[in-house]
Parts: structure tokens; sequence; C-alpha cells
């Protein structure tokens, strides 16, 4: 077993192994990204029992919460990512981490997007300073920051090397400003606006819900294969693999 | 002498005799407190209910302002290769390098506070608070920002980035802080807000000038 991951570690370091292996992939986790949304929605904008409480308003929760759960997940992969590719120098680490930032902080504009849609028929208010709602904000700020830091700097290395250490001081202040703001926020408000708190959701609404969190994370993972295959492509773009490549016989003309 | 003692003693003597240095965010941080009464309210029972945000906001600017120059310095003229090449640990050298920070921008802030207090007519129960909220929150806004100053140090215009890099890590000092003072001036307890702003303080010192040795190397090799 230890060896096995240590080959697949090594392998995973080649960028043309890491291309062709993902050449399969990217049919399949288009399919399921595509038959999970369809299926997802459908169930839950269609078939989902309207909430007591909300209405049929609260069917965004299917596009809400998969964004905002993927878009914090992320945050902690983007870090990771940076993480071997500060310790172990492992060049393919470091692409990944750059393809993960922006999808990351659109997931994050995603669910503060639809949050704020959801909010106005259910709290009167597009925008509430609810601890929730500024934990994701603020989060999204640490993903711009991560962006521009890697866009300033000009050197390869050293922009790959700075994004990973932000990210990586990013993601151990990330539980603290969220429990920070948790905190502030309930001290300062009381309970009159908050997300009415189911603790059981019925089945009917929550497997609409897991099955779009599951496709939102395919989603992710395809835009995240797609990102670092063009990434490859360019960092070798010299090298002859990339130019014997049949997708870029095209390219040539 | 160590190097690193001999580089504190170095950027406070450079402080001393360029006294810009430490008085323009002094005068940076008196100046953003005054706008409020003139764009908000000059009501004294309003200003003392925002009394200690605008204080910890406007510490908070005038620290971002200064922390610019922490390293740019020391990797335009070179001194930071001679650092790297001299193999002394660079993380007593990031430690010491915020401490400089924060005595030429936390520590005179801190002393100044007391005199915007009264002008933004802040409750009397809340001075104590807000020295110590502003004593032990602002050696943790350095020690943050001076890892945000060692990843920009190479960058041009790094000014603002720093800015964009740092300011959601400085959100939990700023509610911690804010709140005591807020507390203390309703004549409630605030031990816990500076007990949390303590423990943050902890896990800086220890935690941020790797982060802060680790940005540093990066800058040789730009």
């Amino acid at each position: 077993m230890w060896q096995w991951l240590v080959r697949l570690y090594h392998r995973l370091g080649s960028p043309k192994w890491f291309y062709e292996l993902t050449s399969g992939w990217i049919f399949w986790l288009a399919l399921v990204s595509v038959i999970g949304t369809v299926i997802g929605l459908t169930l839950g904008l269609l078939y989902a029992p309207a909430d007591y409480l909300q209405g049929n308003s609260f069917r965004i929760i299917y596009i809400h919460v998969p964004a905002a759960i993927v878009a914090q997940s992320g945050f902690v992969m983007m870090a990771v990512a940076g993480a071997v590719f500060l310790i172990w120098r492992m060049k393919m680490a470091a692409w990944v981490a750059r393809a993960i930032a922006p999808i990351g902080a659109s997931m994050c504009l995603i669910s503060l997007f639809t949050g704020a849609i959801w909010g106005k028929p259910t709290w009167g208010t597009w925008w509430v300073w609810d601890a929730r709602l500024t934990s994701m904000l603020m989060l999204l700020f640490l993903y711009f920051g991560v962006m521009a830091l890697q866009r300033a700097i000009e050197s390869e290395e050293a922009s790959h090397k700075a994004g990973a250490i932000l990210s990586l001081v990013g993601l151990v202040n990330i539980p603290i400003i969220k429990y920070s703001v948790e905190w502030w926020n309930t001290l300062h408000q009381p309970a009159t606006l908050k997300l009415t708190e189911k603790p059981s959701m019925a089945p009917d609404m929550l497997w609409p819900l897991l099955i779009m969190i599951v496709t939102t994370y395919v989603f992710f993972a395809l835009l995240v294969i797609l990102r670092t295959r063009n990434e490859i492509l360019w960092q070798e773009r010299k090298r002859s693999w990339v130019q014997q490549l049949p997708e870029m016989a095209g390219g040539k003309r | 002498m160590s190097l690193v003692t001999a580089t504190i003693r170095r950027d406070l003597l450079l402080a001393a005799r360029n006294p810009g240095e430490w008085l323009n965010p002094l005068m940076f941080f008196l100046m953003v407190v005054a706008l409020f009464p003139l764009a908000v309210d000059p009501d004294p029972k309003f200003l003392a209910r925002i009394a200690g945000g605008v204080i910890w906001v406007a510490a908070l600017l005038a620290t971002l302002l200064s922390l610019d120059a922490l390293y740019k310095a020391d990797v335009d003229d070179g001194t930071l290769e001679q650092w790297l090449a001299s193999g002394e640990s660079l993380y007593l050298l990031a430690l010491g390098k915020a401490l400089v920070h924060w005595l030429c921008s936390g520590l005179p802030l801190t002393i100044m506070a007391p005199v915007l207090g009264l002008m933004m007519a802040l409750p009397n129960d809340a001075y104590w608070a807000m020295l110590l909220s502003l004593l032990i929150g602002t050696p943790i806004l350095s020690l943050l920002g001076s890892v945000g100053a060692a990843l920009t140090a190479g960058v041009r215009s790094g000014g603002l980035l720093l800015s964009l890099l740092i300011l959601p890590m400085y959100v939990p000092v700023l509610i911690f802080a804010a709140s005591a003072v807020y507390h203390a001036g309703l004549g409630m307890t605030y031990n816990g807000q500076i007990g949390f702003l303590g423990a943050m303080l902890a896990l800086a010192v220890c935690l941020t000038p790797f982060a802060a040795a680790a940005a540093l190397k990066l800058n040789l090799s730009r």
C-alpha cells in the first residue's frame, strides 16, 4: 500500500502522466456533472415539498449550499496543494493550487450572490451582517488576496511560493475568523434574522441537496483538472511530448 | 552583538533619526478619527457608542500604512541577502523586525489613544479596556502584517496589495478589541475579549515569524 502511494505520488509529479491520465476523465466528469445537475435540480425544484416557513424560495438552497461548501473546501485544497509544493517542491501541486484559486473564488461569489437572492424574500433584505455571510465574505477576500499576490509577482517560482504561504496563513486564520465572527454576531445581534434552523430536513428535501453537493464537487474537480491541463500545456509548450499531441496540431499552421 | 539585536538597534536608530517614519502613521491615526464626527454625527452620545470601533479601525489602517516599508529597504539594498547568507535564524529576525515595527507604530498609537478617546467622548469606564486592547492587539497587527510585508517586499506598488492580503486576517483582532472597548463602556466585564486577544497574540508570536521567514526567502528567487 505504502509503496503504491509513493509510486502514485512520484507519477503525479509528472505533468505528462497527469495530462494523459486525465484525458480520459474529462468526458466522464462532465457527464456526471450534467446528469447530477439535471437529477438534483429536477428533484429539488419540482419534487421536493415547499418549506412550511419559506415556501418555494428555499429551493435556491440547491445551488447556494453546494457552492458554499465547495468554496470552503476549495481553500483547504488550495492550501494543501501549496504545502505539498513548499515541502516537496512538486511543480504540479503549484499548478493545481493556482488552478483552484479563481474557481474557488467563483464558487464563493455564487454562494454570496444566491444568498443575497435568498435573503431578499426571507429576511426582507439583500444583505445582513450575519455570521455566516460575513465569514463567507472574508473567505472571498482571502481568495482575492491569494490571486492578487500570485498575479503581482513576476517570477514564476516566487509567485507560486508566495501564494502557497499566503494560503497556508489564510488556512490557519479561517477558523479564527469564522469563530470570532460568529461570536461577534451572537453578541450584537439577537436572533431576529437568522436562517430558520432545520435540525432534521425532510428526506425529500435532503436527497436532492446531497446529490447537488456531490455533483458540485465533481464539477469543481472537472474545472480544476481542465485549468491544470491548460497550465501544463502552457508550461510544457516547448517540450516535445506537448508538441506531438494531436490537439496541438491545429495551432501550428 | 548578534545579528538580530544589531538589526533591531539599527532600525530603532533609523526611526529616531527619521521621525516621519513613526510620526506620519500617528498623524494619520489622528486625522482619520477626526473625520468620523465630521462625517457622521458629532453628538457625544452617538460618538461614545462608536468610539472604540472607530479608534480601532483607525489604528488598524495606520498600522497598515507603515507596514509597507518594513522590509522594502532591506530587500532593495541587499541587506536581506546578507541576512540569508549569515545563517542566522530568520525566525528571530522576523520576530525582531515585527517588534521594531510595533515599537514604532503600535506603541505610539496606544499612548496617543486616550487623547482620541477624549475627542470621541469615550465613556470613562472604557479607557483601561482601550489601552489594554491596543497594548495586546497592536502587536498582533504588526506580526501578521510582517508576513504580508515580507511577501510583497519585492513587488512594485506592493502597499495596496499588502492591504488586500492582510485586512481579512485583521478581522478577528478588530472584533475582539472593539467589543472589549464597547462592553467596558457599558460597564460590563471584558476579560473574555482581552483573553482571546492574548491567545491570538501567543499564537501570532509562535507562528507568524515562520511564515515571514519563508516569505523573506522568496525575495531572493525573483
